[in-house]
């Protein structure tokens, strides 16, 4: 599903890379914890695999795309197959939970009915019926997480990026999220998550990627979060 | 669906930015209403020029009894010298048709237009005789002028355009001053539809950033931007050709319609066709030239 080969990326001259020398591998179904210090690269990562920004050398693969060479009319086409989810949400005030998840399908131009039919599905997904009409700031944090989770999954992509999706809420709250995520892998979406959280990563037991300064530390099947605190 | 997602977009951008959509439509009616009026001066140039080009007849005044000596040296015209200039004029390819006004009928023409008080004290033989000539080409006017001024018999082939010159110049340079202050206007609407978009953009940078990562189109994410520039200098458009309308129909219009007026001006039909037409196009292709130099910095996918 994603394939960096010997991936770098400086940001300007005379700075450290953020990435350097990153070669790795990421499977269709994967899960994925992206681990390490703030400033390690995880999310410079994230960014290069949706094509908000470029590498500086070596090659990213994306889901059979080679992103480095991408025309820009393609982007929009790859982050189809891309769902995001980020720690501050990024929901819509002015919108419903459901118009906030029907936007990312209206954007795309899916009919009325479709919208209609999967909208409904997706929030039952995540846990959200019943709460279709209400606004953001009338939901818990652990809710509107799972509304930006709905939005990034109802166009069924292949892979789900999450940054730091934890980051906001509190233990409990972090678990149930965790559980739909797991929920969201097992339909066979890879999901790669960047995150700080030790517990969470030694709860899961899934497999770890640990950046430390823009490189590759350690890559174990059935992780924990081990040294990267 | 796309379409109305567009459009509802759009008009939440209008509605969110209202008072900077109002300043683009203001800036825009005003820039574009000084640009309509050097086009309507114009026009009333050219209405002008055609109805002086039709009436222009070349008068040839001929040597009198009361003419000085300087201009004719040979005294009063002769049977011959007006059989020449007679014969000449009608041999003349310029020359569509030659009227000869004798000074009897000079003096009943005079009666005619100037009242008692101007009139007693002239006699026929004050006023010369005269050739009215009529030209097949008015622009060559100069030509006739040349050739007949200075013949003997002839006094004086006055310059008729001489008259209409200033006024002319005069409506040229208010044309100059009215595209002058489009130019600069719209100068000033361009500049403030990038920064209304720059705003815009800005308020809605969450909408536009989960638009990118959810994969819509360049085109899907631009064009709310683009048409709202659009939508607000097509209001301006409109009004400010209403505007001109209202000022050729109620300012203008009345001088038409008094009867003792007889020069022809611009009419409502002339703010409809061509000008307001113009003024819509024009505006159009500034607001889409404004707003895609402003996307290209400040919207990139």
């Amino acid at each position: 599903m994603i394939t960096f080969e010997h991936v770098s990326k400086v940001y300007g001259e005379g700075y450290r890379p953020a990435l350097a020398e990153v070669t790795l591998q990421i499977d269709k179904g994967d899960f994925v914890f992206l681990v390490g210090p703030s400033g390690s690269g995880k999310s410079t990562f994230l960014r290069l695999v949706l094509k908000e920004e470029k590498a500086s050398s070596g090659t990213v693969q994306v889901a059979g795309r080679d992103v480095g060479r991408l025309r820009s009319w393609k982007v929009p086409a790859l982050r189809r197959e891309i769902g995001v989810v980020f720690q501050d949400f990024r929901l819509l005030t002015d919108k419903s939970v459901f118009e906030n998840v029907a936007f990312a399908l209206q954007v795309l131009g899916r009919p009325r009915h479709v919208i209609a039919q999967s909208v409904p599905e997706t929030l039952a997904l995540v846990g959200l019926q019943g709460k279709e009409k209400r606004r953001p700031h009338e939901l818990s944090g652990g809710e509107q997480q799972r509304v930006a989770i709905a939005r990034a999954f109802v166009n069924r992509p292949s892979l789900l990026l999450a940054d730091e999706p934890t980051g906001n809420l509190d233990p409990e709250t972090s678990v149930g999220i965790m559980k739909l995520l797991d929920r969201i892998n097992r339909t066979g979406t890879t999901i790669v998550m960047a995150t700080h959280d030790d517990d969470i990563v030694d709860q899961m037991r899934k497999r770890v990627v640990e950046l430390r300064d823009g490189r590759v530390v350690r890559d174990e099947d059935r992780g924990v979060y081990g040294s990267a605190r | 669906m796309r379409l109305g997602f567009v459009l509802r977009e759009m008009g939440a951008g209008l509605r969110r930015n209202f008072t900077m959509t109002l300043s683009v439509v203001l800036v825009t009616m005003v820039s574009l209403f000084f640009l309509g009026l050097g086009l309507l001066v114009q026009q009333q140039v050219s209405i002008l020029k055609g109805d002086w080009y039709d009436r222009v007849q070349v008068s040839i005044f001929l040597c009198g009894e009361v003419s000085g000596e300087e201009r004719c040296p040979t005294g009063p015209v002769t049977t011959e010298q007006r059989d020449a200039l007679r014969a000449q004029l009608e041999a003349s390819p310029l020359v569509d048709r030659v009227f000869y006004e004798s000074q009897q009928e000079a003096y009943d023409n005079f009666l005619e237009q100037y009242d008692d008080a101007l009139t007693e004290n002239v006699t026929p033989d004050q006023l010369p005789e005269s050739f009215r000539v009529r030209l097949t080409e008015p622009d060559r006017y100069e030509e006739i002028r040349e050739q007949f001024a200075g013949q003997p018999g002839v006094e004086d082939v006055p310059d008729q355009r001489a008259i209409l010159g200033p006024l002319f110049a005069a409506m040229d340079g208010a044309t100059r001053v009215a595209i002058g202050l489009a130019a600069l206007m719209l100068l000033c609407s361009v500049l403030l539809v990038s920064t209304t978009i720059r705003l815009t953009a800005f308020s809605r940078r969450r909408e536009t950033s989960i638009m990118r990562l959810v994969g819509a189109s360049r085109a899907l994410i631009q064009l709310p931007f683009v048409l709202e520039g659009v939508v607000a200098s097509f209001v301006g458009a409109v009004l400010a050709s209403g505007a001109l309308y209202a000022l050729v129909e109620f300012g203008v219009g009345r001088l038409n319609d008094r009867p003792d007026f007889t020069t022809r001006l611009v009419e409502t039909a002339d703010v409809l066709w061509p000008t307001a037409p113009v003024l819509v196009g024009v505006g159009l292709v500034f607001s889409v030239v404004a707003s895609l130099l402003s996307l290209r910095r400040w919207l990139r996918v």
